[in-house]
């Protein structure tokens, strides 16, 4: 290209060092930046870190005891001793019943009249467990934990008094990965993909839409700089921001929250790099489609916030959505990544599961930059 | 002028997409632009002025026609074109959250600027703007005529061989313009440099070397600048008639024989003739004076808008009501106003009475306080302290019944553009509480006084300009209000609809309607009985605008205009405050 004027003048690196700089400067002035790269982080951490959990503990259920006996008292202890539920005892079914419509138990556990009587006998007692079903995650878990402390009062019981209790089959359960059991411990993780989408999608279409609002967009046009130079400055700028909040946010889980990371930092790293970097051109494209910060915003909630929320398996299992939905799922970005963050956390460096998706990730970034620069001519029409 | 034309455009067309119509912005633009000299593009807004500007930085591509500029052409050696130019976009292109060097160093990167020639290109460009105090400042926190200079100072980092600018001059007061242009003056006489500048302000045009009039997509004329008014030489006067109003007599003038355009300019009114001679229509009035006076660019392009067939503007002949006596009755009555910001005074004591049918208004530079006052006379902003009455309510007690005897119409014409004509007025008829047989009349007013019922069902935002500034008007009059508020509400208008609206606005003051305008246009104050020139929330004059003039003569400006009486006054007291 011939350059008018022939006086020595700087090249792209020049170029590209401006603009990035100018990225740094305005994502230090500017709060909203700092608010959704760290602070928010932050925020989401905290909030599922100690406020959200899947994990049923100290569940309120009505006790009522309809004859006290000995066995009976053994009984309600053992169920006090659990951490899975708070009993509170009742002193008939009426009782009982309006405090699980008012909400106050989930669930009744009932022992009849006939209870230690029956114990006694060949066919053996029975106890009546009625839950809460308007939750059914919370209601599943009731049930369970129930069924569990019963089967293990009775074998208690059976080892006191000399006997075996004889069953077709024992189950001997062995937990692995995530062996407490801590919802906690799955869900950090997942965050790093939720945040890195924030930084990603939803800042960088912010921020191209507000050069479009501003007019400053058109006086960079008409500048030197190719397109392509704009887009480096931005994906330099919002790359080194994207990887200071996911470095916080596996600093935190790993310091503050004590999840485990099984698998290696630098291939976590690696991985982060090419979910940010498909979060980055998702965002960019965004901002080829939408010139209003408002407009930008709301696709890129849509498109790629929510997306990542539900359908990632951040927190709802893909395998147990209806088919067409899990179908879905493969467009979302960053389900490759939650994949990938779980399992390099909790189980390790899986490379069967850690290869394919992280090519998935490499061919999605692909496809949203492609189309970034595709898109990106230095005109108005 | 030396040398080829830097800039060629060939049967330039360009449309725009504007709901379900291709709206042309260009149509068949051919022309050329000397090197080393100023060419203003001059025409109101949706003229094409911008869409020339972006064709010329190859930022648009031409749907016929061709642009060369500096030799290439503009659309497909568009990186070429553009690192050879200088282009400045209406929004100056500024980062607000960069300081002033921070944002010239950007520039100085992107236009490959070597850092050995740096600090000296700085310091100069610092100079020429006067923002050499400011390097550390964020562009944010400028003033809106120092953030201009910064974002021509960006476009100048590298001097470029051709200076492209998008309406440098809009919302700056006159003293930044007046500096603005004395900094391009330079750039040209100093530097070769060739300018292209548009504006929609017609007295720009003089200060041109060149003109390319721009109308409706179509180049009306190419030339001098006195090329427009040497077409109308001899045929302008100034015509007053002792003890009548100008108003009056304007409405009188505008539609007789041979008259091409009448308009009240503060002390007289301004007529142009269609021949070298008072039209006898005109002469055998009894007591008129008609003075010649020295012909401007503006009554020439009136000249060649008639000339092309445009009707000169006429509304609704209602007899000329005899305007009732002055001191009629004060309608709005301002006493030690005073508006505080946290310790910054917006308003820092007004004292003014406006009386029955009288325009008044109030002229001043962004942030002299005068949308503060706006606001407070409208009873939308509570007063820190002082008097207020307006409709002899006390606003501070009876905001809302005063609020129901006004109406306002902001230069954004705050209209709903997703409803129809139609839809609007009926909202504003509604939102006033007009119902039933009053409601439907109204309506059907609306759409016959203000010729707009051939786009009564057309959504509000794609009407054209001096359309959409009339359904603004009319619905700020749907509840005939006493007392109407303006808000600079012909800037950027065409010249005809200027004429046209403040036809309407003149009918309403002599029917007794009392209207305060604001504005910073200077040709706006020109219309007004009184205005009052406001600084930094202060009142610097009170006076008509023939008063105000008058103060500004001296020796070596022996005729001065409002723009220069202006200058002075915000020089005088800038002086006084130190």
């Amino acid at each position: 290209m011939s350059r008018p004027g022939g006086a020595a003048r700087g090249g792209a690196g020049m170029r590209l060092r401006g603009l990035t700089r100018k990225e740094f400067l305005q994502i230090v002035r500017d709060p909203s930046s700092i608010a959704i790269a760290f602070l928010m982080p932050i925020f989401l951490l905290v909030l599922f870190g100690y406020g959200v959990s899947l994990d049923a503990e100290h569940v309120p259920v009505a006790v009522v005891v309809e004859a006290p006996s000995p066995d009976s008292a053994d009984f309600v202890a053992a169920l006090r001793g659990s951490s899975s539920f708070s009993p509170r005892d009742m002193a008939g079914m009426a009782e009982a019943e309006r405090a699980l419509l008012l909400g106050e138990v989930r669930g009744i556990i009932r022992l009849r009249a006939d209870f230690a009587r029956r114990l006694r006998r060949p066919d053996g007692a029975a106890i009546q467990v009625i839950v809460d079903g308007v939750d059914a995650n919370t209601a599943r878990l009731v049930l369970g934990y129930a069924e569990g402390a019963w089967g293990t009062w009775l074998a208690a019981r059976a080892a006191a008094s000399g006997q075996t209790l004889t069953r077709p089959a024992d189950l001997q359960a062995r937990i692995w990965f995530n062996s407490e059991l801590k919802s906690r411990n799955y869900l950090v993780p997942g965050l790093v993909a939720i945040i890195m989408t924030l930084i990603g999608a939803l800042l960088t279409a912010l921020v191209m839409a507000r050069e479009w609002e501003r007019g400053t967009m058109e006086a960079l046009m008409v500048t030197p700089a190719s397109m392509t130079e704009v887009l480096l400055g931005k994906l330099a700028a919002y790359f080194t921001l994207g990887t200071g909040g996911m470095l916080l946010t596996v600093g935190l889980a790993v310091w503050l929250f004590e999840v485990p990371l099984r698998g290696s930092f630098w291939l976590l790293w690696g991985c982060s790099s090419l979910f940010l970097l498909a979060s980055l051109g998702m965002g960019l494209t965004i901002s080829t489609l939408a010139r209003s910060q408002f407009v930008a915003g709301e696709i890129a909630i849509i498109a790629t916030f929510l997306p990542a929320f539900l359908l990632s398996g951040f927190i709802f299992d893909i395998g147990s959505m209806p088919p067409v939905v899990q179908a879905i799922t493969h467009v979302v970005v960053a389900r490759y990544f939650v994949a990938i963050v779980q399992t390099l956390f909790l189980a390790g460096d899986v490379w069967s599961v850690i290869l394919p998706n992280a090519a998935a990730l490499a061919v999605m970034a692909a496809i949203f930059l492609a189309i970034t620069w595709k898109k990106s001519r230095k005109r108005l029409d | 002028m030396t040398g080829d034309p830097v800039l060629v455009a060939d049967g330039l067309g360009k449309a725009f997409r504007v709901g379900k119509r291709r709206v042309p912005a260009l149509d068949g633009v051919s022309l050329g632009i000397a090197a080393g000299a100023v060419t203003g593009l001059i025409g109101p807004d949706g003229a094409g002025k911008t869409t020339f500007m972006r064709l010329a930085a190859g930022l648009l591509r031409p749907d016929a026609g061709s642009i060369r500029v500096l030799g290439l052409d503009a659309s497909r050696d568009a990186l070429a074109v553009q690192a050879a130019l200088g282009y400045m976009p209406q929004r100056f292109g500024l980062y607000e959250d960069l300081t002033v060097q921070e944002n010239l160093d950007l520039y100085a990167d992107l236009q490959g600027v070597p850092a050995a020639l740096r600090a000296g290109r700085y310091a100069e460009l610092m100079h020429m703007t006067g923002l050499a105090p400011f390097t550390a400042r964020l562009a944010g926190r400028l003033s809106g005529g120092m953030k201009q200079k910064l974002g021509l100072a960006c476009t100048l980092v590298r001097a470029p061989r051709l200076l492209l600018l998008d309406e440098p001059t809009v919302g700056v007061d006159p003293v930044s313009r007046r500096e603005l242009w004395a900094i391009i003056d330079r750039l040209v006489r100093a530097e070769g440099m060739s300018v292209l500048l548009s504006t929609a302000y017609l007295d720009e045009a003089e200060r041109c070397a060149e003109v390319v009039l721009l109308h409706e997509g179509r180049v009306l004329d190419q030339g001098p600048p006195g090329r427009q008014s040497a077409r109308v030489a001899g045929r302008t006067w100034a015509v007053t008639a002792p003890g009548r109003r100008n108003r009056d007599l304007q409405a009188e003038l505008a539609g007789l024989d041979g008259v091409v355009d009448a308009l009240v300019q503060g002390e007289h009114v301004r007529l142009v003739t269609r021949a070298e001679h008072l039209p006898e229509a005109v002469a055998q009035r009894p007591g008129l004076l008609a003075q010649p006076t020295p012909a401007r660019f503006e009554d020439g392009f009136i000249d060649l808008l008639r000339a092309r067939g445009a009707a000169p503007a006429a509304p609704a002949a209602e007899a000329p009501a005899p305007t009732p006596p002055a001191g009629d009755g004060v309608v709005i009555e301002v006493a030690g106003l005073k508006r505080r910001f946290g310790d910054f005074w917006a308003v820092a004591g007004l004292d003014f009475q406006i009386r029955r049918g009288e325009i008044f208004g109030l002229l001043g530079a962004n942030g002299a306080g005068k949308t503060t006052t706006f606001r407070m006379l409208c009873g939308l902003l509570p007063a820190s302290a002082g008097q207020l009455r307006v409709a002899g309510l006390d606003l501070r007690h009876a905001a809302a019944a005063a609020r129901a005897r006004i109406g306002y119409m902001s230069q954004k014409f705050s209209l709903y553009g997703n409803l129809s004509v139609t839809q609007n007025l009926d909202f504003f008829a509604r939102i006033y509480g007009l119902a039933g047989t009053a409601r439907r009349a109204r309506l059907a007013w609306a759409l016959a006084e203000f010729e707009l019922a051939g786009y009564a069902d057309q959504l509000s935002a794609d009407l054209p300009l001096g359309y959409k500034q009339r359904l603004a008007l009319a619905c700020a009059l749907m509840h005939e209000p006493e007392i109407l508020f303006l808000d600079e509400p012909t800037s950027g208008v065409d010249p005809l609809a200027r004429r046209e609206f403040w036809q309407r606005i003149n009918g309403l003051a002599r029917r007794g309607v009392t209207v305060l305008v604001t504005t910073h246009f200077m040709e706006e104050a020109e219309y007004c009985d009184r205005l009052a020139i406001m600084a930094a929330g202060r009142i610097l004059a009170l006076d008509d605008p023939a008063a105000i003039k008058a103060r500004a003569r001296s020796p070596e400006h022996p005729e001065p205009g409002m723009e220069d009486a202006f200058i002075r006054l915000v020089e005088a007291s800038a002086e006084a405050t130190p």
